[in-house]
């Protein structure tokens, strides 16, 4: 799969600019994990890629197919979850899942094993014929989830799926969205970077309507000037001359962020004085803060 | 996890049947209580101008009703097209597949009628036993009301298209359903209407539909000038 977008900017009616001139490339399976602040335009972004919003200007396409000009071929080989999608609360899952799979042309009874299918392997078997009013929440998200796994769509557009779940259920729906990406495309918004870093084979940092930087976690590493993290558990310390950015905590302690070369000799001295610490590469977190928020960590 | 979907050979009687599923059939299946709903608004102004008219009216009624539950099939459209697109957010996830607007109109449209089959049903079984149509009055009477039927499901979906939420769709059906069904002379004849008063009533397009099907049944007989502007299809 392949989605090439260029220059692609959308305004809206009250000259508000929510795309400015976005360009990126994706040309391999797996998850694409687009992260960024609410209202830096992923949603935008995914709305204009899954045929559903005219671009202002700018042109993409998915599998060389353009998303305005030849919207048809590209509907054919996408399916999309958008951001406050709801499972038809007096449908049952098994309904919800049928129905689509028939917009998507198969037939009644092929679009019934199909349902039954992705239910069971979601483990949603049991609710299969309760209404969706009745499921948690994380279930009810399963259940949309699972109208665009039970599909032949080969570019899966993910819009926040996980937005407003308790964290058991995010976990189980990550599982879902894992397993997913095997031989597809999935573009997944999310603003909880965890969720990027567990789930995104590569990361797109969107902010104010431009793509700040794309890449797999370790490129983005690679992107700040300190990718090491040092945590002291210690108050009060008096830290060696070190290059770096220091914090000083909520909790008291202290985080260092710096290069190999400093972390080692930081290391050596810590280890004798006694001194708990971890070290780590820095995470999404403080990998989106330093790029979009131009920390110190950034180039 | 769940492997090998097969591929789809886009089957578009599948793609209409899934909005009739999704909007009448699952609904009618999960609560059968939505069918006396739809059964109650044209059976309560049938049997008040009735009861109001000694029984003169009940034919004239009987084809009103029929009139008004096909306005009201097309009308109620827009609050479940708005329902789907504003508040599940589905409309967007079919935008994104296969099915085209075309496609997905129809069937949502068709899906409304299916959602009245029972109300139709029982309004046809007053119309055989209080209208007696000919054969060809008959003709004429589906045919008006496939027109008044397409009439109401374009106007639905236009104030569809302009609902951004279920509050003003719940407006815009209180307003239509007064405007098109139960003011105009649907369910009664027009000469009932005051002289001054009586060209208001053919600001609604439900007026002409009711004298179109009153003709068809030789309650009224429609001026040569009408039928003139209408065509003369209609009025052979």
């Amino acid at each position: 799969m392949d989605i090439q977008v260029t220059d692609l900017s959308k305004i809206y009616s009250g000259n508000v600019s929510a795309l400015n001139g976005v360009s990126f490339h994706i040309d391999h399976n797996g998850t694409f994990a687009l992260i960024g602040k609410n209202g830096a335009g992923k949603t935008t972004l995914v709305r204009i890629l899954s045929t559903q919003l005219m671009p202002t200007s700018g042109r993409a396409f998915i599998n060389g197919s353009d998303v305005v000009q030849d919207a048809r071929e590209v509907r054919e080989i996408i399916a999309a979850v958008p951001q406050e999608a709801r499972a038809v609360p007096w449908m049952t899952p098994m309904q919800t899942i049928t129905s689509y799979l028939m917009w998507r042309g198969y037939t009644h009874s092929e679009s019934r094993t199909m349902a039954r299918d992705v239910l069971r392997s979601l483990g949603l078997e049991d609710q299969e014929n309760l209404k969706n009013r009745s499921l948690s929440g994380g279930q009810k998200r399963k259940v949309l989830v699972a109208t665009a796994l039970a599909s032949e769509a080969k570019v899966i557009f993910m819009d926040e799926p996980t937005t407003g779940l308790d964290f058991i259920s995010r976990k189980e729906l990550w599982d879902v969205l894992a397993g997913m990406k095997k031989d597809r495309l999935i573009i997944l918004t999310t603003h909880y970077l965890e969720e990027a870093e567990q789930l995104g084979d590569r990361i797109g940092i969107i902010d104010h309507g431009r793509m700040v930087d794309m890449g797999t976690l370790e490129e983005l590493r690679g992107l700040t000037r300190y990718p090491l993290s040092l945590k002291i558990f210690a108050r009060n310390l008096e830290l060696p001359d070190v290059t770096g950015q220091v914090r000083r905590l909520a909790d008291g302690e202290i985080q260092v962020l710096t290069t190999e070369d400093q972390a080692y000799g930081l290391v050596t001295s810590l280890l004798a004085s006694h001194i708990r610490f971890n070290v780590q590469e820095i995470s999404l977190n403080t990998i989106f803060e330093s790029l979009v928020q131009g920390g110190a960590n950034g180039e | 996890m769940f492997r090998g979907v097969p591929t789809a050979n886009r089957n578009v009687g599948s793609q209409i049947y899934a909005s009739i599923l999704v909007n009448s059939i699952y609904a009618m299946v999960n609560y059968p209580v939505t069918l006396i709903n739809t059964l109650l608004a044209p059976l309560s102004i049938l049997a008040v101008v009735t009861f109001a008219s000694h029984g003169t009216l009940l034919p004239v009624a009987a084809e009103g009703a029929l009139i008004m539950n096909m306005v009201s099939s097309g009308t109620s459209m827009q609050g479940d097209l708005s329902h789907l697109k504003n508040d599940m957010r589905l409309q967007d996830m079919v935008v994104s597949s296969p099915t085209g607007p075309g496609i997905y109109i129809m069937g949502m449209a068709l899906s409304e009628i299916v959602y009245s089959i029972p109300t139709l049903a029982v309004l046809v079984v007053f119309n055989i036993l209080f209208v007696h149509l000919t054969a060809f009055g008959s003709v004429i009477l589906f045919l008006d009301m496939a027109t008044i039927f397409t009439f109401s499901v374009s106007l639905g979906f236009l104030l569809s298209t302009l609902s951004s939420d279920i509050v003003q769709s719940w407006a815009f059906s209180g307003i239509l359903s007064p405007i098109l069904t139960t003011i105009p002379p649907v369910y009664y004849p027009i000469s009932y209407i005051p002289l001054p008063f009586r060209y208001l009533a053919y600001i609604s397009p439900t007026t002409y539909s009711a004298q179109i099907a009153q003709n068809a049944a030789h309650f009224i007989s429609i001026s040569p000038r009408f039928r003139g502007c209408t065509g003369r299809f209609f009025f052979p």
